[in-house]
């Protein structure tokens, strides 16, 4: 990238872009590990989720580090929606199993 | 010159410290003025009863000898509370000492709770201040000033002002997070963290600032962090709801749903309680032999369904970060046996949300702490400070001396006009309310309110003068002004009421002579603060440096 003196509306764009990717998908990563980790801290019920919804708030930090740090927008969007929809889905099957194998 | 995060192009390690460069910057930048806000409130609020008692002259604190006849407190109250509830959820005498979590001194008192109407969790309660030696309900006192006090300060450091509740907390919340990310970021960005810290270049424009930056932020980091993310666990579910709401349901009574079973007391509904069989005095002595005199805070007598009446005895809170489980003894009320410590509830997770929440209000530490909170609290107030300065000097085309302010972008100009009105125009809008609490009418209606309109409409203020006058100029002009109202606040005191520095020294009110010292103490900052920056920003200063800052600077982390 060589210097410039004026921002062009492309790299602007890309700011957003990237900036959107952090804080809302690193929001729904972080909510996603905080469900998972609820289902998975072994405690009862009730403590699991305090401690999953206390260290929410890492998971979001340790989210937003990544998609800042990623190569491209790209990556940074690819990882937290993939991030996302796994985390998602592994919490899913983790409460069906819970919920007595499915039964 | 201009903000470039240099994201491509450099090496993996190089890459992402400049990404997180990149991100300090900005997440520092836009929550800036807000933090510092919440900063210097919340410092406030650490000394919010020393606050409000100075805000009420009129209140006396009365100091009831602790030797007072032990087993004649107690009948006196049981007595009260047996006339005003006979048949009550439960029953709590207050005795006098020293308080933590109130800050100050506790007086005799009685309280108590009616059994509830059906349809409803909790019943109407009731209070009362007694005379300690002989019972007599005491009367309210002369009534104090309305004022918004100590404890206004400190609510705004979470709510703000002028903002529904609900947007508040969470915008309050978002730039708590952004903080986060600001510290964790800015850690990664220091390569040589602990270097940087040794290193102090004074008098090199853009470096000082860097290297004082770096230094305050480093030197209180675990305090930072601590109130950061305690913060954010005090509105835990309202900032990360998912994992209740997945594993709860949403609305009330998922939320009680929760909090019953976190602390296990679904079915622990209350069952009438009268004046306990066994005398209780003996239960308090035994309590106190084993606490210490005057270490006895309360007597609680209630009962649950399915369970013998209990007396509780609870020790003064203090000096434990699990401030609000304080050592307990418990009785059965019928035959006085000792009926061992009831479990805690809620296993590591409530104790360790318990822990975090004390962590951040303090309410555990005692006057010398509360001093250590005190400092931290500013510390932080000059990172956030050195910090928003730090912005606008990497990116100015002039140096602020060479008057040549109409060169400068708008958005630069924006962040140092608020700067200005932030770091200098805030602590005056501070004073100000002080002095507003003074020069107030005493039966204005709407008091509390009025004083704190009087801190904004000054805040708003010193705004339109940042942009009225040459930048350099407001500056050294507004923190002049704030250390001479800082100066003015005890003397105005002393004009106003009969309890300042000439009474409160002598009589050794700590409280009262203490908050007109902490405003000297101020004044002496801020004037050190113009002092340094009038030096900086005289106009024949170091005409080299001055030329050297025409050149665009290079990007610094």
């Amino acid at each position: 990238m060589k210097k410039s003196t004026s921002l062009t509306a492309a790299y602007r764009w890309s700011v957003a872009s990237r900036v959107a990717a952090a804080a809302l998908g690193g929001y729904a990563l972080a909510s996603a590990a905080t469900v998972l980790l609820a289902l998975l801290w072994p405690a009862p019920k009730a403590q699991a989720l305090l401690w999953a919804s206390m260290l929410s708030f890492t998971a979001y930090t340790v989210a937003v580090i990544w998609a800042f740090h990623a190569r491209s927008n790209g990556r940074a969007w690819s990882g937290m929606l993939v991030g996302t929809l796994l985390t998602s889905g592994i919490a899913y099957v983790v409460w069906l199993a819970g919920q007595g194998g499915g039964a | 010159m201009c903000v470039r995060p240099a994201w491509m192009g450099a090496s993996m390690k190089e890459h992402f410290r400049q990404s997180m460069a990149w991100l300090h910057t900005w997440s520092g930048l836009i929550v800036g003025w807000v933090l510092f806000f919440v900063f210097v409130t919340g410092t406030a609020g650490y000394f919010q009863y020393q606050i409000t008692q100075w805000m009420q002259p009129e209140r006396l604190v009365v100091r009831a000898p602790v030797s007072e006849d032990r087993a004649a407190m107690l009948d006196h109250a049981l007595n009260r509370l047996e006339t005003v509830a006979p048949v009550a959820a439960s029953w709590r005498i207050t005795l006098p000492h020293e308080s933590f979590a109130g800050r100050g001194w506790q007086e005799f008192s009685i309280r108590w709770e009616e059994m509830p109407q059906p349809g409803h969790e909790w019943g109407a309660s009731g209070s009362e201040r007694l005379d300690p030696a002989t019972g007599a309900m005491l009367p309210a006192g002369p009534e104090p000033r309305d004022t918004a006090g100590g404890g206004g300060l400190y609510r705004m450091h979470y709510v703000l002002h002028y903002l529904p509740y609900e947007w508040a907390i969470r915008i309050v919340g978002a730039c708590t997070m952004l903080m986060l990310l600001a510290i964790v970021s800015g850690v990664i960005t220091h390569k040589k963290i602990f270097k940087d810290f040794f290193t102090f270049r004074p008098g090199k424009g853009q470096r000082s600032w860097l290297d004082a930056h770096n230094a305050i932020s480093v030197m209180a980091l675990p305090f930072f962090l601590m109130i950061t993310y305690s913060g954010l666990v005090f509105f835990l579910f309202t900032y990360m709801p998912a994992g209740r709401d997945v594993l709860y349901g949403t609305g009330p009574t998922a939320r009680t749903a929760y909090f019953d079973e976190l602390h296990e007391h679904g079915e622990h509904a209350h069952a009438p309680i009268g004046r306990p069989v066994v005398p209780v005095a003996p239960l308090v002595a035994q309590a106190e032999e084993a606490w210490g005199r005057g270490q006895v805070a309360s007597i609680v007598i209630e009962r649950h369904e399915g369970e013998p009446p209990e007396i509780v005895v609870a020790r003064v809170p203090g000096g434990s970060v699990d401030f609000w489980n304080p050592p307990t003894l418990r009785f059965h009320a019928e035959t006085g046996e000792s009926l061992g410590p009831e479990p805690p509830t809620g296993g590591s997770a409530a104790l360790t949300q318990s822990v975090m929440l004390n962590l951040h209000e303090g309410l555990f530490a005692d006057i010398w702490g509360r001093w250590l909170y005190f400092i931290a609290g500013l510390l932080g107030c000059a990172m956030i400070g050195t910090g928003l300065v730090l912005w606008t000097v990497k990116r100015r085309r002039h140096h602020l001396a060479s008057g040549s302010e109409g060169g400068e972008h708008p958005g630069v100009r924006l962040v140092e006009t608020l700067n200005v009105a932030t770091i200098a125009g805030l602590p005056l809008a501070v004073a100000a309310y002080f002095c507003a609490n003074r020069l107030l009418p005493v039966e204005l209606a709407e008091r509390a309110a009025w004083e704190l309109h009087s801190l904004f409409a000054v805040w708003l203020g010193t705004w339109f003068y940042a942009q009225a006058r040459p930048l350099r100029r407001a500056w050294v002009e507004l923190l002049w002004a704030a250390c001479a109202a800082y100066a003015f606040v005890p003397v105005l005191n002393a004009l106003t009421t009969d309890r300042h520095l000439g009474q409160t020294l002598p009589a050794g009110d700590w409280g009262l002579a203490g908050f007109d010292l902490t405003m000297w103490g101020l004044a002496a900052i801020l004037a050190v603060m113009a002092v340094k920056v009038q030096r900086r920003l005289a106009p024949a200063a170091r005409p080299t440096e001055i030329h050297a800052r025409a050149v665009p600077g290079k990007e610094a982390a």
